[in-house]
């Protein structure tokens, strides 16, 4: 009986020295240990949340953190990658998602024959080698077009081909016509997949055409008729194709009909346009500038005037206008030469 | 790579890396914050903002600018911005005189706004006013007290935006010794307060650790204001997990008394008529054979 007794005197000697992990509570907490979420519907003891709140919300949550944390301690555990952790269930609580569940995306047309066919992809390695040149040329990718040419360093002319016929632009042509089909092909599947009705030849139509589109489309209009719109009535200030190609002007100059001194002085009078630049003198720029600077000035002497309270009263040669900051005028100043005549031109030119 | 339905391809590897993860998922990743202000900001907000996105990095973006913005006015600007940065969680503060330090929490679905609510901050109390220490991207315990979480039809919807907002990622393990963090939301009739706790884990007698508290901070106490919530349909729509993500029972496998596990397979019915074979020319229908077959066809 003593032994018995001892034993279990020790032990509440044991729990004495911790604290309990038991916490009694009215009603269950709702648990949804998938979320590490729990919902504590017990009443609040108002009275002590007024007088000691921080102190009674420490204790209301060390409470319910501890019965949640009682019921993860329970969970099965297991080792993942040295860790040993414990494995939650699915959440309860049902949360909106951020995005639509994903769609499955309808298969393209090369898809749907592979499936009815069963054709299965094949895995092709990229690096294919090459004799002639001893080395491995990539299928795609980086260094592909350097080593595909080092490769095709010469293309053999098909026996029934035009001697003359470039091998090489005949290549680069099929490629480039290949690639366009590509992109028309990915392009259709993209339409039907979103369900766009594309037309079989020609363009779409277009819901709110911009005013360069119409504009195109009725040009495109005129000129589709039998006499490539020669006859069709115009507006008086609509403009044709024709007008608005943005050509040079060719202007067949006679070469024969000119005189020597004509040609001459023509010549010299580009060689002076060139030579004779000098830069050009805005005057009604400067004078704004000027007029302008003394304005600041004067606001800047108000300012120190009115901050040293004496009065000081400066005549000043500003027309009135400019003073309330209107335009002025171009005062009447000589006629500057800004082009120099016929004598003295800017270094060394030769005379003829 | 799975392909982009998009007109213009994008012209790198790694754009069409970004914009595949911006696509719709099966099992998404965690929601991206995004904080900002209106036309006033005040001290209290500034700071609340800054201790909300400490929490959430890396998952948050802080928009610095003032925004002459009204979410309940005219929630698309929100939205654009919301876009542009990928998030679909943000939290607008705007002071005034009418409403001071209001602070307004809302999420979207499908780059449009499902619900929002306004709080209006009284107390607000920083991570710096307190000692204790969490490491990063921690995930929380969320505690709700208080009756009326259940019983308010409004204060359920606000509970359900709270952990949506402070759950952090999905995990299906976690490690115990790293349960650090507690929030608590206390619904009284006049406002909802918030205590963000650091759990301390103490010896006890059982095999149960004892749970003792610290006062980590943020520490908030707001009013609930106004709300703006989405219709059932909408809340539905976005609720609606994908089939992938449904656990199905497994079928067709069964154990016998013995132990062995038994599976049955179906198999689908052979479309021996168009079934792709190898074609031996000798053995195709002559044009003659043809028409005799259609003639006894006709005549059938």
């Amino acid at each position: 009986m003593d032994i018995l007794e001892d034993i279990l005197q020790k032990e509440a000697k044991k729990s004495e020295k911790y604290k309990t992990t038991d916490v009694e509570k009215n009603v269950e907490l709702e648990l949804d240990l998938g979320n590490l979420l729990a919902l504590d519907t017990n009443d609040l003891n108002l009275q002590e949340l007024k007088s000691h709140k921080e102190k009674y919300l420490l204790n209301l949550a060390r409470d319910n953190t501890q019965l949640l944390l009682n019921k993860l301690w329970d969970l099965p555990s297991e080792r993942r990658e040295e860790i040993v952790v414990a494995k939650l269930p699915a959440g309860t609580l049902r949360l909106p998602r951020e995005k639509p569940c994903p769609k499955p995306k309808p298969l393209t047309k090369w898809q749907e024959y592979a499936l009815e066919k069963g054709i299965k992809k094949k895995k092709k390695t990229n690096a294919v080698w090459d004799d002639i040149v001893q080395k491995w040329i990539p299928r795609f990718g980086y260094k592909k077009a350097e080593l595909e040419r080092q490769k095709d360093w010469v293309l053999e002319v098909p026996g029934n081909a035009d001697p003359m016929e470039d091998q090489f632009a005949k290549k680069a042509e099929k490629k480039k016509e290949k690639v366009s089909k590509n992109e028309f092909q990915r392009l259709r599947n993209i339409a039907k997949a979103k369900k766009i009705k594309v037309p079989k030849e020609g363009l779409p139509t277009i819901a709110n055409p911009s005013s360069d589109l119409l504009n195109t489309a009725a040009k495109v209009a005129r000129v589709s008729t039998a006499s490539l719109g020669k006859f069709q009535p115009k507006l008086p200030k609509e403009k044709t194709l024709k007008e608005n190609v943005i050509a040079p002007k060719r202007v067949k100059r006679d070469h024969s009909k000119i005189s020597s001194n004509d040609e001459k002085s023509s010549h010299l009078k580009i060689i002076d346009s060139i030579l004779g630049k000098k830069p050009k003198l805005d005057i009604e720029k400067a004078v704004n500038r000027q007029v302008f600077q003394d304005q600041n000035e004067r606001s800047e002497e108000k300012k120190t005037q009115k901050s040293k309270g004496g009065k000081k009263r400066r005549k000043t040669s500003i027309p009135s206008k400019a003073r309330k900051g209107g335009k002025i005028s171009k005062p009447r100043v000589g006629k500057v030469n800004t082009k120099k005549g016929k004598a003295g031109v800017g270094g060394g030119r030769k005379r003829r | 790579m799975p392909s982009l339905q998009r007109v213009q391809k994008p012209t790198t590897r790694k754009g069409k890396k970004i914009l595949l993860a911006k696509e719709p998922k099966v099992f998404e990743d965690v929601k991206k914050k995004l904080f900002l202000t209106g036309r006033k900001a005040s001290e209290v907000l500034r700071n609340c903002s800054k201790d909300l996105y400490k929490l959430s990095k890396p998952h948050a973006v802080i928009l610095s600018r003032k925004n002459d913005i009204l979410p309940f006015e005219n929630i698309v600007p929100v939205e654009n911005l919301c876009r542009n940065n990928d998030a679909s969680l943000f939290f607008f503060s705007t002071t005034n005189k009418k409403r001071p330090n209001s602070l307004t929490i809302g999420r979207l679905f499908d780059g449009r706004l499902l619900d929002m609510v306004e709080f209006c901050i009284n107390d607000y109390k920083s991570f710096d006013q307190f000692t204790a220490s969490i490491p990063a991207e921690t995930k929380p315990c969320l505690v709700f007290s208080g009756e009326l979480w259940e019983q308010s039809q409004e204060l359920a919807k606000v509970k359900s935006l709270l952990v949506d907002v402070f759950r952090g990622e999905v995990i299906d393990a976690v490690r115990l010794q790293g349960l650090e963090h507690v929030i608590m939301f206390t619904a009284t009739n006049d406002n909802i307060l918030m205590r963000s706790y650091q759990i301390q884990l103490k010896k006890s007698s059982t095999k149960l650790p004892r749970v003792e508290l610290e006062d980590l901070g943020p520490h908030i106490d707001m009013v609930l204001k106004r709300t703006k919530f989405a219709s059932e349909d909408l809340m539905k729509r976005a609720c609606r997990t994908p089939q992938e993500a449904k656990s199905k029972p497994k079928k067709n496998v069964s154990k016998d008394a013995l132990g062995t596990t038994h599976g049955r397979i179906h198999m689908g019915k052979q479309k021996v008529g168009t079934i792709q074979t190898r074609k031996m020319k000798g053995l195709k229908k002559t044009a003659a054979e043809k028409r005799v077959a259609r003639k006894s066809k006709k005549a059938n």
